[in-house]
């Protein structure tokens, strides 16, 4: 589908929001919290975000919650009653702010809940979700999108890309028919577009290497158990990279609630070392190191071949995130540059 | 640091450990820990204000101890850490030297001994900014302080980086992972991320070092080390005992003595 | 069930429970809604996630065969918090079940030929359900051999099964238990299994095996049925990776690229060699 490029002044968006929430929508948007800028639900434009590089979390919990009902149960006298969610009452939710990287990540997502057998809740909520993104002004030592096939400006993903051209005004690409539905909901509030050169707009982020570069030795990187415990020696096997990684959707499933309550789902991550362990006390992956390569392996070599996607899309939220700065992109190029 | 990586340098010449665990160069002019384990590679070794990770922590850890004998590069909170181990038998007297950087100088302490009386000498009391802030927290309301923590809670991701960033949090399997009976919540919702950090800051009383590490490693930036300095202090004003301060000695909340003088136990 | 919820459980309501062994119980279970039952359809070799509601969900596989319908069978023993709650049910109680799951051991592709079976300890459950399946086509294979141990006689599973199979002049069955595990009137043989099948060294010759144990079992029994002359493709297994959802989307149960809920989880050793060992 061809981009419509169009604009929207500060003041226009700023209503937009606001049209949003008498609609009945949810917006989560950046906003600041202490000295941190993280997803949040909000309710003016004012509170959002625009100069942050990027913000703690993902806007993954907009689909993918860190604790999700799947349904609830009743049980009495040896019977059991089962709820299921109600999927046409889920709210519709407009994602504002997140990143060009963010907005291909959902694309991942996607493709992790819904290959083989679909995900019906993700999938629902998936449907009622706009992407609003703003393209990246800055960028920092942790952004690495364009070696994952994405860029500071990129569109693929988002429903509409908005690119802050100064002066209080903002170029929008209308992306999608999701986009073009809420671009033309909007009406006036979108005029047209003054001028679509945004390169001189956004950040540059060099590539440092091609996908294929980092995928291509990684399978066959496997059995170097002496790489492996090099490069995750320093990590303590907490969780911090998974819950903030934009594609990670390792979960658990949790009963709560008694003999009337709720089946959840909550967020997991392959760092912790329970992830795997078997009834028996057998556990296929040991140590940190084994948990290591199946974080890198999952992404870079696992998900290529199975669900037809990459894994990470550069956001640089896990290196920003880790207590002792395991960078990932440092990781990949060492696996890049590794001589099995 | 020339007379650190010196140090260093020599020891791993002269085989006396097999690996000095220090701080290097990390991404955006931060530091990291470095696991230097030959003599040639001593010259990655820095010391400097942005190193603040308490590399303790890494003696715990499995694949850290199978590389033999270390030297740790120790701050003042790295120093009753180790005291702290060994108190709770989880570390043995020849097993680590800890250097502390003094000045332009290192001091290599080789016993628990000399790491005791090196302690002695530093000030292990909450700094007065600290006292100040618990001050303030125990000038608000019950409440004001309800209210404030659960906004810090909610944002718990249950990521478990406060816990794994603690040299002190080294059990195989945490209370949080119990479930017969399940003790804690597992789902990251307001009871279960209030029931974690209550089980985590109480299962630190009396034994947290204050140093630091849970806060930092927090990606969402809950101030936990509230939590342990207020318990530091109770259980410092109550048994009048501090942590980390002898390579033998009795955490003050989980000894019971017949002449305690609380009778609830007897 | 349709494809919109896969993680809601159909109900089952327990018809039956059997004590097998300590802390060991077969559930016999059938559908609440009559209809679900009769459309029901598995094939042996795949697994289910059984829950019970308020305490979480646990992964087995189905002991019963296909042969036999209307019901399924589920085997296991009393560990965590979900199969404490499972063994403290009584018939006509109510829990979950999702599935079938999984691939199945391709036993068209056996007609004709012997069948060799090597069990040990808690993991009788999933060969349970082949054997059952092939006796209950018995003119469709020629030799059946079971080798069967545990730790000790109590540890045994199945007995009521092991006597009838035992009894039978078309199934050869060997049961052994662990030196030590033996009681004053064991008639069974005293052994690994492993060692056991070294000793009476079945023929294997137009032969397929299929090996389900504990890891340590399995790892010292692959090399036993190599020096048999067993080829790698003709030697079966299933793999009992921790799993939660069952449909290839939580993330624990890989074995490198191949998820264990999804592509197996009935692998041929051929396959394995070909797998990293994170089993």
């Amino acid at each position: 589908m061809e981009t419509d490029k169009r604009s929207i002044e500060r003041e226009a968006l700023a209503k937009l929001v606001s049209q949003w929430l008498s609609q009945g929508k949810r917006v989560l948007a950046p906003k600041h919290s202490g000295d941190k800028v993280d997803f949040a639900w909000v309710t003016t434009l004012d509170e959002v975000s625009f100069g942050h590089v990027q913000t703690v979390q993902s806007p993954k919990a907009a689909l993918f919650p860190r604790v999700d009902e799947l349904f609830s149960f009743r049980s009495a006298d040896g019977r059991v009653e089962i709820s299921e969610r109600d999927l046409g009452a889920l709210p519709e939710t407009v994602v504002f702010g997140l990143r060009p990287c963010d907005a291909a990540a959902f694309a991942v997502l996607k493709a992790i809940f819904n290959w083989d057998s679909p995900d019906s809740l993700f999938s629902a909520r998936m449907a009622r979700t706009t992407l609003v993104s703003v393209a990246c002004s800055r960028d920092d030592e942790y952004c690495f999108c364009t070696s994952m096939g994405g860029g500071p400006g990129a569109v693929t993903g988002s429903d509409i890309l908005l690119t802050d051209m100064g002066q209080g005004s903002f170029l929008a690409e209308i992306v999608s028919a999701k986009g073009r539905e809420a671009a033309m909901a909007a009406g006036p509030l979108f005029g047209p577009a003054t001028s679509a050169e945004k390169e001189s707009r956004l950040a540059r982020v060099d590539a440092v290497f091609a996908p294929d570069a980092v995928t291509a030795p990684m399978a066959r990187l496997f059995d170097d158990t002496a790489f492996w415990e090099e490069q995750s020696r320093r990590c303590l096997g907490c969780g911090a990279c998974a819950y903030v990684c934009p594609t990670c959707a390792c979960f658990d499933i949790q009963d709560e609630g008694g003999v009337s309550g709720k089946r959840l789902r909550c967020w997991d991550s392959c760092g912790f070392g329970l992830f795997t362990l078997h009834t028996s006390g057998h556990n296929p992956r040991p140590l940190q190191s084994q948990r290591w390569r199946q974080r890198l392996m999952h992404k870079f070599a696992y998900m290529p071949e199975r669900q037809g996607v990459l894994g990470c899309v550069g956001c640089g939220r896990c290196s920003r995130a880790c207590p002792v700065d395991m960078n990932i992109l440092e990781h990949l190029r060492a696996v890049a540059e590794a001589r099995p | 640091m020339k007379a650190l990586q010196e140090k260093a340098r020599e020891l791993l010449a002269a085989k006396t450990v097999q690996v000095v665990i220090g701080y290097g160069r990390g991404s955006g002019g931060t530091a990291r820990a470095v696991f230097i384990r030959e003599a040639a590679q001593a010259g990655l070794l820095v010391f400097d204000g942005s190193c603040l990770q308490n590399l303790a922590v890494y003696l715990m850890k499995p694949e850290v101890r199978k590389l033999g004998k270390a030297a740790l590069v120790a701050r003042p909170a790295t120093l009753r850490t180790i005291l702290q181990l060994a108190a709770e038998n989880q570390i043995t007297e020849n097993s680590l030297l800890a250097l502390v950087p003094s000045g332009e100088e290192i001091v290599l302490l080789a016993t628990f001994a000399a790491i005791e009386a090196h302690v002695a000498a530093q000030d292990n009391d909450l700094s007065a900014a600290e006292k100040e802030e618990l001050q303030k927290f125990a000038a608000m309301g019950l409440e004001e302080r309800r209210q404030f923590w659960q906004e810090q809670f909610s944002r718990c991701l249950k990521c478990y980086a406060c816990r794994a960033a603690c040299p002190l949090c080294y059990c195989t399997r945490c209370t949080v992972e119990c479930n017969q009976p399940q003790w804690i919540p597992v789902p990251a919702h307001d009871l279960g991320n209030l029931e974690w950090n209550v089980m985590r800051a109480m299962h630190l009383a009396g034994r947290c070092v204050n140093c630091g590490d849970c806060s930092r490693a927090c990606p969402v930036g809950i101030p936990l080390y509230l939590l342990n300095q207020k318990l530091i202090s109770d259980v410092f004003t109550n048994f009048n005992s501090r942590s980390g301060i002898f390579a033998k000695s009795d955490n003050a909340l989980s000894t019971f003595k017949p002449n305690d003088s609380e009778d609830f136990i007897r | 069930m349709s494809p919109a919820d896969i993680f809601k459980p159909w109900l089952m309501k327990i018809e039956q429970v059997t004590e097998e062994a300590p802390d060991v119980k077969t559930l016999r279970l059938v559908f609440a809604d009559e209809r679900q039952g009769s459309e029901f359809a598995f094939r042996t070799g795949q697994f289910g996630e059984y829950s019970v509601f308020g305490e979480g969900e646990c992964t087995f596989c189905i002991a019963s065969p296909p042969t036999r319908a209307g019901y399924i069978e589920c085997t296991f023993r009393k560990a965590g918090r979900v199969t404490t709650a499972l063994a403290g049910l009584e018939p006509g109680e109510t829990i979950g079940f999702r599935g079938p799951y999984g691939n199945v051991f391709p036993i068209q592709d056996w007609e004709n030929k012997n069948l060799l079976f090597v069990a040990g300890g808690i993991a009788l459950p999933p060969m349970r359900s082949v054997i059952w399946n092939v006796l209950d086509l018995r003119d469709h294979y020629k030799d059946v051999t079971i080798v069967y141990g545990a730790r000790t006689v109590a540890d045994l599973v199945y007995k009521r099964e092991l006597a009838e199979w035992a009894g039978r002049s078309d199934v050869k069955l060997i049961t052994t238990v662990d030196p030590g595990g033996e009681t004053p009137d064991w008639q069974g043989e005293v052994g690994f299994v492993p060692a056991v099948l070294d000793r009476i060294a079945p023929a294997s010759r137009d032969t397929v095996a299929v090996v389900c144990g504990p890891p340590v079992m399995i790892k010292f029994t692959f090399p036993v049925l190599a020096r048999l002359g067993f080829a790698p493709e003709n030697i079966f297994t299933t793999l009992e990776n921790r799993m939660k959802c069952g449909v290839g989307k939580c993330g624990r149960c890989n074995v490198g690229k191949h998820f264990v809920c999804k592509d197996g989880p009935v692998f041929t050793l051929a396959q394995l060699r070909n797998m990293p060992q994170e089993y």
